[in-house]
């Protein structure tokens, strides 16, 4: 008995090797080729502009990465960008999570269009927001300020990151309720309906049952939304940019320029080091939430 | 969800029933005024589809003479068609691929489990936090050197092994989520290991790996990092053509908005099908 369930799980461990192989090599590939030509990169002098100048750099680089600083401006961009498109997906992706759990009328249609800006490739959304919400004579926002009195505003260039950020936030407030709705329907009905009955008043209700309930759907919304928000590109490649000057530049519109534009390979290699640092700091906290989550 | 209506139903006095309706009434309008804001820009995107170029920059009206102007000259004049058959080549060929590749693993994962199982699957997720920008120079430069630049098979290369580690994880969730009496049960009756998989478990597990495929499409279908930035014109997906709209040259906003209705309709769509098991997808398990 014990003979053939330990050649059994042999047979199977073998079987799962090669069942696997194929996905894990290639992953492996994906990930390890790349990122290790990025790391050799970023200590080499490589531009495809001078291809005389060539050879071990050492950390200059990113020295140079370091002290400029157009650096320190995306990276603040950067910031504030994944900050303010978080505060405004998550804040408001819960309030309307509890308020699409509500019974009314037409509730499926009303949930379906609210999602809808997910499913719009990000170069369209970027540019329907540009062009027929935002521009400052034509579009839709400069007519209804016009209609109440007051002073139509010229979002990209007297508020660029505003407007990024106006557009990355509604296109993730619907990932936010998506995943918050479907969150809220294993809210106990029951411990609610207890809560009414003990005098509970909606506002206590959300605070002691519901949002302790979100907790665990908030963070993996914040840490999913992080690595995508941190390299953020399409929305800023056709609207802005990344200007006006620096403003609306962030790390992973200046690595294209560096690499594409200005083919500097090693600087924008280090950039990439950088960047891959900076999502690996939100990575393993994402990835140790999900392995809780296996145990369950 | 059945204790709320049941309540809104059988009100204890006249008097609550009032007010239960008349907060029902409140949250009616309080919905649907945050849906429709939330909706607006792509309504009103599909309606200046149907403008003239000129009414498109007009004062905003509801009321105009609908055209297919914008759409017949989206179509003759910048080869629309060549644009969208690069995004369903790209879309399906990458999950095609990933399926393929995923199919075994999964199914590995979730009936022979070993004690790797768990370490490889988080390994798998951790691939996917890589940030593209951070191998955008390497990739760039393989791909020149080996000819892959602005190609199909380029793309569809980058999708696969994109979208492989969330395609490994759903259809795990979904075949963990079969009873394992059934596979048992055909191995009784003698089946092999290929008979089991094709005549048990993917007809079984068919409308998982259906939701698993179009998760895939979507992603790939919308993906513009890299499209943007390995295609020119000849493999151009649909998202690079609407960025061509961006240059001032180009601000024809009707033709801009007919383009973009025909490049987000199938998706939406798909989208709106799938929404629920996306989830799974997206949060790889983590929110059910």
């Amino acid at each position: 008995m014990t003979k053939t369930r330990a050649s059994g799980r042999t047979v199977g461990g073998l079987r799962t090797l090669s069942l696997q192989a194929p996905a894990v090599t290639l992953l492996l590939l994906w990930m390890i080729v790349p990122l290790g030509m990025t790391l050799w990169f970023s200590f080499q002098y490589y531009n495809l502009l001078m291809p005389g100048m060539t050879g071990f750099a050492g950390l200059e680089n990113y020295e140079y990465l370091l002290s400029d600083p157009a650096l320190w401006a995306a990276m603040g961009n950067t910031l504030l960008l994944v900050g303010w498109v978080l505060a405004i997906t998550v804040v408001g992706g819960t309030l309307l999570a509890v308020l699409f759990q509500q019974e009314f009328a037409g509730r499926g249609i009303a949930r379906v269009l609210a999602i809808s800006p997910f499913f719009v490739m990000p170069t369209v959304s970027a540019l329907v927001w540009k062009n027929m919400m935002m521009h400052p004579s034509n579009g839709v926002l400069a007519w209804l300020a016009e209609s109440i009195g007051l002073p139509a505003v010229d979002w990209f260039s007297s508020l660029p990151l505003t407007s990024i950020v106006i557009i990355v936030a509604w296109q993730w407030l619907p990932f936010a309720l998506l995943i918050l709705l479907t969150a809220m329907q294993s809210l106990d009905e029951d411990q609610v309906e207890a809560a009414r009955m003990d005098g509970a008043g909606p506002i206590a209700i959300f605070f002691f049952i519901t949002l302790p309930h979100l907790k665990r759907a908030i963070s993996v919304v914040i840490m999913i939304e992080m690595i995508f928000l941190l390299t953020i590109f399409a929305e800023i490649f056709v609207t802005t940019s990344g200007g006006p000057g620096l403003a609306t530049t962030n790390l992973a519109y200046l690595i294209y320029i560096r690499a594409l534009l200005d083919f500097d390979v090693g600087t924008a290699s280090a950039g990439g080091v950088i960047a891959i640092i900076l999502a690996n700091i939100v990575a393993i906290f994402l990835v140790r939430m999900v392995a809780k989550n296996l145990e369950d | 969800m059945t204790t709320l209506s049941s309540k809104t139903t059988a009100p204890r006095s006249v008097s609550g029933w009032r007010s239960a309706q008349s907060k029902r009434i409140l949250l009616t309008l309080l919905g649907w005024s945050v849906a429709l804001v939330i909706f607006f820009p792509i309504f009103w995107m599909i309606l200046t589809g149907f403008k003239t170029e000129t009414a498109a920059i007009a004062d905003p009206t509801l009321i105009f003479s609908p055209t297919l102007e914008s759409y017949q000259a989206v179509h003759a004049r910048s080869g629309y068609t060549r644009f969208a058959l690069n995004s369903v080549a790209v879309a399906f060929g990458s999950t095609f691929f990933a399926l393929l590749i995923a199919i075994p693993s999964a199914y590995a994962m979730a009936f022979l489990p070993t004690k790797r199982t768990k370490g490889t699957l988080l390994w798998m997720l951790s691939t996917k936090m890589l940030p593209s920008v951070g191998v955008l120079v390497p990739i760039y430069l393989i791909f020149r050197d080996v000819g892959l630049l602005d190609t199909r098979t380029g793309l569809i290369i980058i999708y696969t092994l994109m979208n492989l580690p969330i395609v490994v994880w759903m259809l795990y969730t979904f075949f963990k989520d079969m009873p394992k009496d059934i596979l048992e049960a055909g191995r009784m009756d003698g089946a092999s290991t290929l008979q089991e998989v094709f005549f048990l478990l993917l007809p079984l597990t068919l409308p998982g790996i259906a939701s698993t495929g179009l998760l895939s499409i979507i992603l790939s279908w919308n993906e513009a990092f890299w499209s943007l930035n390995l295609t020119t014109s000849k493999a151009a997906p649909l998202t690079a053509y609407i960025a061509s709209f961006s240059s001032p040259e180009g601000l024809f906003w009707a033709k801009l908005s007919a383009a973009s209705t025909m490049a987000i309709a199938p998706i939406l769509i798909l989208g709106w099908m799938t929404q629920k098991q996306m989830v799974r997808g997206l949060t790889f398990g983590a929110v059910k």
